[in-house]
């Protein structure tokens, strides 16, 4: 498929240390409501959840305050990874809250809340993650290191440096 | 790597000081009084991180010399950063897809606001 070549929506993320919380802001160019249907239709939700190249495998997705979701990520090479939670709230077009938690590392539970916000024809999408621990919170900043890239000790010891 | 694994890691890394022996040791090994020196701690105070760090695996001591340095163990920094490293990718990617698929849905309206009947594959 040729697409025209356009500018890939940059994702900002704020992790300030000692805090339990996480959140990532991007906007998106289209407008609130096929933003915000693409977060609650299944169908859709199936196409751009993960990385690119996992397929979702939407074993349930409620989308309603008390609804339950889960969703297996198929990665190429055949891995399976679970994620599973229960939806709080829905408020339709603006916000939707619900409990997150990744089946590898059972038992850390977050909480996460997207905030849909209409900026001209445009979307901004906040993303608020909100962890048990300032642990489980750091296991996640310390993704700074990305992964597959050269692990070199140099670029290690900058991160940890920013971190400490 | 075991979910058990995972926490004790990263309870190790979620302490300051622990986080920047680790930086001083990714610089190359180094004696215990060595590391105890910038933090200000006690020589039991920087012992009890370093056995925190081996515990979680995160760095050896060697028995050989008698100076008995420290060094950095890079195996399980790799693997716990290996899945936590897929947070960003994880959404950069998405927000990457879900962007494609948003204009999809664009284009989508726009021929069902645009031909009322009459197909677009004239032009």
């Amino acid at each position: 498929m040729a697409t025209k070549e356009k500018a890939m929506p940059k994702t900002e993320y704020t992790i300030e240390p000692g805090k339990q919380e996480l959140t990532s802001t991007v906007v998106l160019d289209a407008p609130r409501e096929l933003v915000f249907k693409a977060y609650t239709d299944p169908k859709l939700f199936a196409q751009w959840w993960g990385p690119r190249g996992y397929e979702n495998r939407i074993e349930k997705f409620e989308c309603r305050p008390g609804g339950e979701w889960r969703v297996t990520q198929v990665t190429p090479d055949g891995a399976e990874y679970g994620f599973r939670g229960v939806t709080h709230d829905v408020v339709a077009g603006e916000r939707i809250c619900q409990t997150f938690e990744f089946l590898g590392v059972p038992g850390h539970v977050a909480l996460q809340t997207a905030t849909f916000e209409a900026v001209g024809n445009k979307t901004r999408v906040t993303a608020q993650i909100v962890f048990q621990s300032v642990m489980d919170r750091d296991g996640m900043v310390a993704s700074g290191m990305q992964r597959g890239a050269d692990e070199s000790m140099e670029r290690l010891a900058e991160l940890l440096a920013q971190q400490s | 790597m075991a979910a058990d694994q995972l926490s004790v890691t990263f309870a190790a890394l979620a302490d300051p000081t622990r986080r920047a022996i680790l930086a001083r040791l990714a610089q190359g090994e180094a004696s215990v009084t060595e590391l105890a020196k910038p933090f200000d701690l006690s020589l039991p105070g920087v012992s009890k991180h370093l056995k925190v760090l081996q515990r979680a695996g995160l760095i050896r001591q060697s028995r050989n010399a008698q100076w008995r340095p420290c060094r950095l163990e890079p195996g399980r920094l790799k693997e716990a950063s290996e899945w936590v490293g897929d947070y960003r990718r994880f959404w950069d990617e998405s927000f990457q897809r879900l962007d494609d698929v948003l204009q999809e849905m664009i284009k989508e309206e726009k021929k069902n606001d645009g031909d009322q009947g009459e197909g677009d594959a004239q032009d």
